[in-house]
């Protein structure tokens, strides 16, 4: 008690205030092992647990299913299929009806969920899972985007065009032409800590629902539309996840609901927690892509008219395939003018687990599209790529409009490419190159330098909005409650920054609370990089109410004016006196004035119709470049990351220590994503790759061996966002491409850059291998 | 259904338990009985003979900061450190443990005060979502211990069996570096 007796009441600033380098909230937790999960909560007596029944056909009719001997076995409480369901037997997220959870009648992919056990312990109902026996009537089906009917494909959702100008008639008059198709991986997100839900049931038509979760309001609606209850009966809760990526936001949707309609069932609480195989089975992942392409440009590398249909393997339902899609449109332009353009998407069926949102959601997809065609116009050309992406850059007053005719305007990338250029010193460094490559039979050396410009905003406009809770006690310590949720990314510790700058008071007077559904409603799901520039507003907002209600309030009985009522570091100063903050809470509740209130926030300038590709879709942009180097040995395509420096952004930075980690680790993760991380399904359509045994994760060792990694300190976002910060959740993913094309100029080395090597993603050692073999051979030929 | 030639399963993909023919669902009559110390006090536990050591410190002792990844040995989240020597508590029976001293990263901090992995952890923010944190901080001491910490390209050498997947590689591999440094002057 009385804790805030020991305040520093002199100090000029408070500590832990916005611009700060702060910890993440849960460090301490973190190293001693006491930050919990949903699965070391302790569980209420008599808590049983789930198995998912999966599959074994990639698309079939289901003949019969004799679950006889499942329900028979030892330990076995209830089994549930898709006749057991209360409500609406469907979880997609936009309302499709096309992803039911528990399959009905047919299976659209190896590893479907058909059936769900509940036993005593998390052994039985696996072991119970294995003696179901499920006859099916097979069905032709197809895996991969390139089977798909190229004229009439069936797709999952709406696909999207973006256009601008004539494209096809600016290509066609072009001096120059370059026509191609590129290959991009998915990838799985395997987020450390697996999907998971702790269903608890209460009285009349409740229950509380544990869920490793993005977006707890989705898990209450998908929860009680599956239980067939109003909204109000379900409260999903939320306090940290084991890394999320995109793989959290709609996927628990699933456990959540099942465990939810057991828990209602059974009387007990249950839990789901699917073991890594089932998760990677189950669970979807990154879209891959297959992209054509074709651009014309004039003999300096102009492009002047681009077109791009970008097909993507959606899986059997939409889940997020329109968005994602749209996405990759969004960002087919990367940081580059196109004076024509026209964009199509093909969001494809395909017997697959429906794949869903991962960091960047489409936008990195799109952007190697674009970056292709830089490759492929330099190599041509006979000019360094750098020179190229240069030359296509954005301007600032004019060639400033993008394919779906929102102006850029705050383009920094320009200043971006030239310190980073002069910092990692790329110019010698690429001669450097080739005159080792010259002297160099076996490793050859490349090098690339590539930006990216990433669009900030949900594109569904509606989900630009955000709620916050913040109460003020009498001792003056605050509660803070927000939409968003915690993954590591560091946006609880960011918010309450916000909130106590805002109140001048310590970062340690105010307590981060679990995201529930019960406190803030209608959340949107912390994804698209939103999660500090919503939350944090709203949670200002929040606080500035009660602010607010103290000057009014100080105002009146100490007789002074507002504007000389002022926030100091944990005091007031009202006139010419100096009073503790919490003095001021205490008579401002002996008076009774409100000390809590509901913050809220919309986007402001947002618009965009769908119907007519155009709009403002994103607030504004980040921006970035990455510079890497890598050698290659060529007689087995493998390959090292030598060095990698990068210059980003994220405005005025809220806590640099946290957005310098995001940029990192975004890096690394990108480039698992284009080098070694690669989903492989058999001829069965079975994932064969559903563990890190078949499926190659980045570790310590993988990093680049120098990692020069720099905030730019001079950018501050263009808008009024929170603070003049910018978001930093996926914009570093895409800062990845760098090594992809250092890749690439390290295996055109091998047929002395006369052939763009067009390398595929993810570039693993094999691919890096039979692309060299390629241009060995092309060159011979000529 | 369409399956071609190439769909012969290949050896040395790892097989889904789902490809693999239905056991029997029984439970073992036999109970085994295992002592062994964690974090220096005696514990006894009667268990099922299959209870992993992970499985047996979550569940049964109660000790939940070591955790469950993979649960194939193959991320490292559930290292521990057994008799000295780093160990993945997922790949081992309980049983196999008897007698054995185990140390959890609930048994580093001692009087209050942290371990020097613990704290080089929190000085450099050598984690995001915190999830693969104990067993990195477990790793860390075995390969410390090893003298495998000799230098950076060591450190990240031997400390590739514990994915991170949120990459906050940079900060580990400081964090290691200061921690060795103090280890080494105490």
């Amino acid at each position: 008690m009385n804790k805030h007796a020991a305040l520093d009441l002199k100090s000029s600033r408070i500590a832990g205030g916005i611009h700060t380098d702060q910890r993440h909230d849960s460090a301490h937790k973190h190293v001693t092992g006491t930050a919990v999960y949903i699965d070391d909560m302790p569980e209420p007596a008599g808590t049983l647990h789930g198995c998912l029944g999966l599959s074994t056909a990639t698309h079939a009719t289901i003949r019969s299913m004799d679950l006889s001997a499942v329900r028979a076995a030892p330990g076995v409480v209830d089994v549930l299929t898709a006749k057991d369901i209360p409500g609406e037997n469907d979880i997609s997220p936009t309302g499709r009806h096309d992803e039911p959870v528990l399959a009905d009648g047919k299976v659209q992919f190896y590893g479907q969920p058909v059936f769900c056990v509940i036993a005593r312990t998390r052994e039985e109902a696996r072991r119970a899972c294995r003696l179901a026996k499920i006859e099916y009537d097979e069905h032709p089906f197809i895996t991969d985007a390139a089977e798909a009917d190229p004229k009439n494909p069936k797709l999952v959702t709406e696909p999207l065009t973006l256009k601008r100008g004539d494209a096809a008639a600016t290509i066609a008059r072009a001096p120059r032409r370059v026509k191609g198709q590129m290959r991009v991986g998915g990838q799985d997100h395997f987020y450390l800590e697996g999907q998971i839900a702790l269903a608890v049931p209460g009285e009349d038509r409740d229950v509380t629902v544990y869920s490793s979760t993005q977006h707890p309001s989705e898990v209450q609606h998908m929860v009680a539309h599956v239980l067939g209850v109003p909204n109000h009966a379900v409260t999903v809760e939320i306090r940290r996840m084991g890394g999320g990526f995109g793989g959290k936001e709609t996927q628990g949707n699933q456990f959540a609901a099942l465990a939810a309609v057991a828990a209602k069932r059974t009387g007990k609480a249950v839990k789901i927690r699917p073991d890594r195989d089932d998760d990677m089975t189950a669970t979807g992942k990154r879209h891959d892509f297959l992209i054509d392409y074709e651009a014309g440009y004039d003999d300096e590398g102009n492009i002047l008219g681009a077109e791009f249909r970008y097909a993507a393997r959606c899986g059997f339902s939409a889940d997020l395939s329109g968005a994602v899609t749209d996405r990759a449109l969004f960002h087919c332009d990367n940081a580059y003018y196109y004076p024509a353009v026209r964009a199509v998407s093909a969001p494809l069926y395909t017997n697959t687990v429906s794949n869903t949102a991962f960091r960047g959601f489409g936008g990195p997809q799109g952007m190697v599209g674009a970056e292709r065609i830089i490759d492929e116009v330099a190599f041509a050309l006979g000019k360094d790529p750098l020179e190229i992406r240069r030359r296509n850059f954005y301007g600032t007053d004019t060639r400033n409009v993008t394919p779906y005719h929102q102006t850029v305007e705050d383009n920094i990338i320009g200043r971006i490419v030239d310190e980073l250029e002069k910092s990692s010193d790329y110019q010698r460094r690429r001669r450097q190159i080739a005159a080792f490559n010259a002297n160099s039979d076996v490793v050859k050396r490349g090098i690339a330098l590539t930006p990216l410009k990433f669009g900030i905003s949900f594109t569904a406009t509606q989900f630009n909005q955000a709620g916050a809770l913040v109460h003020v006690y009498t001792d003056g310590s605050v509660h803070l409650n927000h939409g968003g949720t915690e993954m590591g990314q560091g946006l609880y510790v960011k918010v309450a920054q916000v909130v106590a700058e805002e109140f001048q008071i310590d970062l340690d007077q105010v307590k981060i609370t679990a995201t529930t559904t019960a406190k803030v409603p209608n959340t949107s799901a912390t994804a698209a990089s939103s999660g500090s520039d919503l939350n944090g507003m709203a949670a200002q907002n929040a606080a500035r109410q009660i602010k607010d209600r103290l000057i009014d309030f100080a105002s009146e009985t100490h007789g002074v004016a507002k504007d000389q009522i002022l926030f100091l570091p944990n005091r007031v100063r009202i006139g010419n006196q100096e009073i503790p903050f919490v003095e001021l809470v205490k008579q401002a509740y002996n008076a009774r004035v409100q000390l809590s209130a509901a913050g809220f926030y919309k986007t402001p300038k947002i618009h965009w119709d769908r119907e007519k590709g155009s709009g403002h879709p994103f607030y504004y942009f980040a921006y970035g470049a990455a510079c890497a180097e890598v050698s290659v040995d060529t007689l087995t395509g493998e390959y090292m990351v030598e060095r990698a420096d990068i210059l980003h952004e994220t405005g005025r930075s809220l806590n640099r220590a946290i957005d310098l980690g995001q940029i990192e680790g975004g890096f690394i993760q990108g480039m698992g994503w284009l080098t070694t991380e690669e989903l492989w399904w058999d001829g069965k359509g079975r994932l064969r790759t559903h563990a890190p045994s078949t499926y190659k994760i980045p570790l310590a060792s993988d990093r680049p061996k120098i990692f020069n990694v720099t905030l730019a300190d001079w950018p501050e976002a263009h808008e009024p966002t929170i603070h003049r910060s910018k978001a930093v959740g996926e914009p570093p993913f895409m800062l990845a491409m760098s090594v992809l094309h250092a890749l690439s100029d390290a295996v055109a080395s091998v047929a002395d850059h006369k052939v763009c090597p067009c390398l595929d993603a993810p570039a693993t050692p094999e691919r890096v291998l039979m692309t060299i073999e390629r241009l060995r051979k092309t060159r011979a030929e000529h | 259904m369409t399956a071609d030639a190439s769909s012969v399963s290949t050896p040395w993909m790892a097989l889904r338990d789902t490809d693999r023919p239905a056991e029997p669902a029984t439970r073992p009559d036999t109970v085994v009985a295992v002592d062994f110390i964690v974090n220096g006090k005696p514990c006894r536990l009667e268990l099922d003979p299959r209870t992993t050591l992970l499985d047996a410190l979550r569940d049964h002792v109660g000790l939940t900061g070591t955790k469950k990844g993979c649960d194939h040995g193959q991320c490292g989240a559930c290292t521990v450190i057994v008799n000295g020597r780093r160990t993945l508590s997922c790949l081992s029976f309980a049983q196999m443990n008897d007698r054995d001293e185990i140390t959890t990263v609930e048994g580093l901090a001692s009087d209050g005060r942290l371990h020097p992995v613990q704290q080089a952890f929190i000085d450099h923010d050598a984690f995001q979502c915190g999830y693969c944190t104990p067993g990195q901080i477990m790793s860390a001491i075995g390969c410390i211990s090893e003298g495998h910490a000799e230098t950076d390209a060591d450190i990240r050498e031997y400390m590739s069996g514990n994915i991170c997947r949120c990459a906050a590689y940079p900060n580990i591999v400081a964090a290691i570096r200061q921690a060795r440094d103090e280890m080494e002057r105490a």
